[in-house]
């Protein structure tokens, strides 16, 4: 790995765009946010690929596209796979001399849908077979460009159109499913969790999945107003609601040694400064049935099952 | 549609994009304006890092930030982020 | 045939051949899952990789929807890519086919042809690659494991061609080409390396204002795979079709030039006719079945039966006036077909030539053969059965049965 990259506020404001104004993601939509931070983190020559979803939707309207770097759309399962075909292709073709002899970085990008749920068993494979891609999920939560189905990475209780509040069952009973620790047990190079509010750490880890040589997958935290029912002026408050309640802990895995990112760490060193979930929940529609006097048992496992994995992160990173 | 557009026969096989999205302006979808008090803004730049659409520029030359209301969707993200309360949400007509 | 270069006699089964034609067409990327019957390939393309006699990058994915999705992917890199699969391995890839010819990635893919589940079942017939043929993939089968060998080569040339631009797999049934030993003519690696030449990308227009070669290049970057509404949509998959009728020509145009080069043809590239010029109860077939077929013909001629076929090569492009032509001075005809069209009274191919038969003046008639489902054999006495048939049709003019199921215990 290279030197580590320092850059200020300013170098990030100066760099172009890649992920460009344009596109027609909703007002206050923090995967847009996200996609322009990820693009800041580039280092070079870059190809990007994405999995059918909100982001690719909005940012290849035919005729318009977002993008400045070149950038496939293929399926929706098919991100890693996608990166996989053109890692492969590059290698070959730069030792045939078919092509220039510069490094290209490859990025995919997909929701929790294309990652949690339909992408996986390509995610995995890619994975194992060691292509050197960064994999980036964007994380809001929901099939939202369908219009707001639960997937495997929708929290528990949260409200979705096919896990809604009702009378008997009180929006989706599963938990999340710990997808960041899945790929952490693909013993792979590089696995972070970011978050756009501590935008400093999401371009630094997406930069380190760059340079790390193999797989690295990069997991951030991405609200949705339009699918968590919240204020759009609230989606990066929200991420930073999401680290300091410890729903959505900021750590990083470079070649297995586990560690927390500085505002987690902040937190596991002065536990006090952990802030109840319901600080999080209460800002969201998704959650409104939480905060009523029949949703308080599932409040509570909300709250008990945080705790649970913070303090099974923190064993992770030697922090207790 | 059927009518206006370019054939099949003109247009580049496979869907490759022939426009860039920024000349597609978003500017019209938004009901709040954001505003800037001059005075109190730091130029910290967080509102430039954390606007979804890319619609708040620094501009070295003038060492100041400037709006791009032709694609500023009036979310308000820059306004609930600033850390002075510099930026204040106004409904457009005003 | 003055050109005809020396070449080496084999003996190989059918994916060997497929495998070795793959090692001489300097493929950059193969990736690729295994699947019986077309395992062979995937083997012997891992022991070439191995010993290093091929520069390519070998993928071995978790599945053929990612084998597909990566070969794609590689292709809009501007890659020559190849893959291979058969029977839930090709439905498994149902989606991305699509996606291919419509992101129009020149993919080659040998299928070794076998049923599908359920029952499960390992051998050969049609349905796999017959549930595609809406796909927009170019779709040649074959006889024997020479011609395996030789369409795969010509394939890389078909799919890449300018005027072209499509996927293109080329069929080989299952066990009795994929798995039977036979003589097998190889050209020298450097006359096929020659014959695919390198690869050549067309321009187009990229939303920078520049024509760029078409691939993903952060020098001039493109995007692909966009979402196209109502009011573009229609006009790419217009784009396609006119791309498979232009590969009817360039089919013709490969398989001549090769002709030459090789010594070796399959009539016109686009179908084989056999004793067909003056045959009056004339059969279409596709695949291995063929060569039991001759035999049938020949004794057929022998009797003084007027008797010929139509082994069709390329059912996708469909040669439409090309098979009007052959087939319409015919007067009664037997569509053969190895899969079945559940409930639409017939096979996939009996309905097409049934429909390129529509317009012919002399209307001849056109009956239904489904046979060797499920790697079912046919022996020639029972396939004769399908020349009396249409005999007896010419004698009475009356068709007792359209569909006909042969070698069914009923």
């Amino acid at each position: 790995m290279s030197e580590e990259w320092k850059f200020t506020a300013k170098d990030i404001a100066e760099k172009p765009d890649l992920f460009l104004s344009g596109h027609r993601a909703c007002a206050g939509c923090a995967p847009a946010t996200v996609l322009r931070l990820i693009m800041k983190a580039t280092r070079g020559p870059t190809i990007v690929t994405e999995a059918t979803g909100c982001m690719e939707v909005v940012s290849s309207i035919y005729p318009y596209t977002s993008w400045a770097v070149p950038w496939l759309h293929t399926a929706f399962e098919t991100a890693a796979a996608n990166a996989a075909g053109i890692e492969a292709a590059l290698k070959i073709m730069r030792k045939k001399c078919k092509r220039k002899q510069e490094h290209v970085d490859v990025i995919a990008i997909a929701g929790d849908g294309g990652t949690y749920d339909i992408g996986l068993q390509a995610l995995s494979g890619a994975v194992e077979r060691g292509h050197d891609f960064l994999f980036v999920l964007y994380d809001n939560e929901a099939y939202m460009n369908t219009g707001i189905q639960r997937s495997g990475g929708t929290p528990h209780g949260a409200a979705t159109t096919t896990s809604p509040a009702g009378s008997i069952v009180p929006g989706k009973v599963e938990y999340k499913k710990p997808i960041a620790e899945i790929m952490l047990a693909h013993e792979m190079p590089y696995v972070a969790t970011a978050s756009p509010y501590y935008w400093r750490d999401l371009i630094a880890k997406a930069r380190k999945g760059l340079e790390v040589e193999g797989p690295a997958f990069l997991h951030v935290f991405a609200p949705c107003p339009r699918g968590w029912r919240s204020d759009a002026a609230k989606s990066i408050e929200l991420s930073r609601l999401a680290v300091e309640t410890c729903v959505f802990p900021l750590w990083e895995s470079a070649n297995g040694k586990c560690q927390l990112s500085t505002p987690s760490k902040l937190i596991a060193l002065a536990p006090q400064k952990k802030r109840p979930v319901s600080d999080y929940l209460q800002g969201q529609g998704r959650f409104r049935h939480l905060f009523t006097p029949k949703g308080k048992k599932m409040l509570d496992e909300v709250q008990s099952r945080t705790d649970e994995r913070w303090q099974r992160l923190l064993k992770k990173c030697q922090e207790t | 549609m059927s009518s206006r557009g370019k054939s099949w026969k003109e247009i580049a096989p496979a869907g490759v994009c022939s426009k860039s999205s920024t000349t597609f302006l978003t500017g019209d979808w938004k009901t709040y304006l954001p505003l800037r008090d001059l005075e109190k803004c730091t130029r910290c730049l967080l509102c430039v890092i954390f606007c979804p659409d890319g619609a708040i520029h620094w501009k070295p030359e003038k060492a100041d930030i400037e709006f791009d209301y032709s694609f500023c969707k009036g979310c308000g993200i820059c306004a609930n982020e600033c850390p002075t309360k510099a930026i204040t949400m106004k409904l457009e007509k005003e | 045939m003055k050109n005809v270069c020396k070449q080496d006699l084999m003996a190989m089964n059918g994916d060997e051949a497929v495998a070795y034609a793959v090692k001489q067409a300097d493929v950059d990327v193969v990736a690729a899952y295994p699947i019986t019957p077309q395992t062979i390939i995937v083997e012997k393309f891992s022991e070439y990789v191995a010993n290093g006699e091929v520069e390519t990058e070998f993928v071995c994915t978790e599945s053929e929807h990612s084998a597909l999705t990566a070969c794609l992917a590689a292709a809009v890199t501007g890659a020559r890519t190849f893959t291979a699969s058969a029977s839930a391995g090709l439905a498994l890839m149902h989606e991305m086919l699509f996606v291919t010819s419509g992101c129009r990635a020149p993919v080659v893919m040998a299928i070794a042809n076998r049923a599908l589940s359920a029952p499960l079942n390992i051998h050969g017939d049609h349905s796999d690659t017959m549930a595609q043929r809406d796909s927009g993939w170019i779709q040649l089968y074959v006889e024997n494991a020479q011609e395996a060998y030789d369409s795969i080569i010509q394939a890389f040339r078909i799919a890449e061609d300018l005027q072209v631009l499509l996927p293109a797999m080329v069929g080989l049934d299952g066990f009795t080409l994929s798995h039977s030993l036979e003589n097998v003519n190889g050209l020298p690696d450097e006359v096929v390396k020659k014959f695919v030449g390198v690869r050549e990308l067309p321009l187009v227009a990229t939303h920078e204002g520049k024509n760029a070669p078409f691939k993903l290049d952060p020098e001039k970057p493109m995007t692909m795979g966009p979402i196209a509404f109502p009011d573009y949509y229609f006009e790419f998959k217009r784009q396609q079709d006119e791309a498979m009728k232009n590969a009817l020509s360039v089919i013709q145009r490969v398989h001549d030039e090769y002709a030459e080069l090789s010594g070796r043809s399959y009539g016109n590239g686009l179908f084989e006719a056999y004793q067909l010029d003056d045959a009056e109860v004339a059969a279409v077939c596709l695949g291995s079945t063929a060569g039991t077929m001759k035999t049938v013909v020949d004794e057929l001629r022998q009797d003084g039966v007027k008797a010929g076929l139509l082994r069709l090569r390329t059912f996708r492009p469909l040669p439409v006036e090309e098979l009007q032509k052959a087939l319409s001075h015919a007067k009664a005809i037997a569509v053969m077909d190895r899969s079945l069209s559940f409930g639409g009274n017939g096979g996939a191919v009996f309905h097409e030539i049934r429909h390129v038969l529509y317009d012919a003046a002399t209307h001849p008639f056109v009956v239904n053969y489904v046979y060797g489902l499920g790697g079912r054999d046919s022996s020639p006495k029972e396939l004769r059965v399908i020349y009396e048939e249409l005999q007896r049709i010419l004698q009475t003019k009356h068709v007792e049965k359209t569909i006909n199921y042969l070698g069914l215990r009923e």
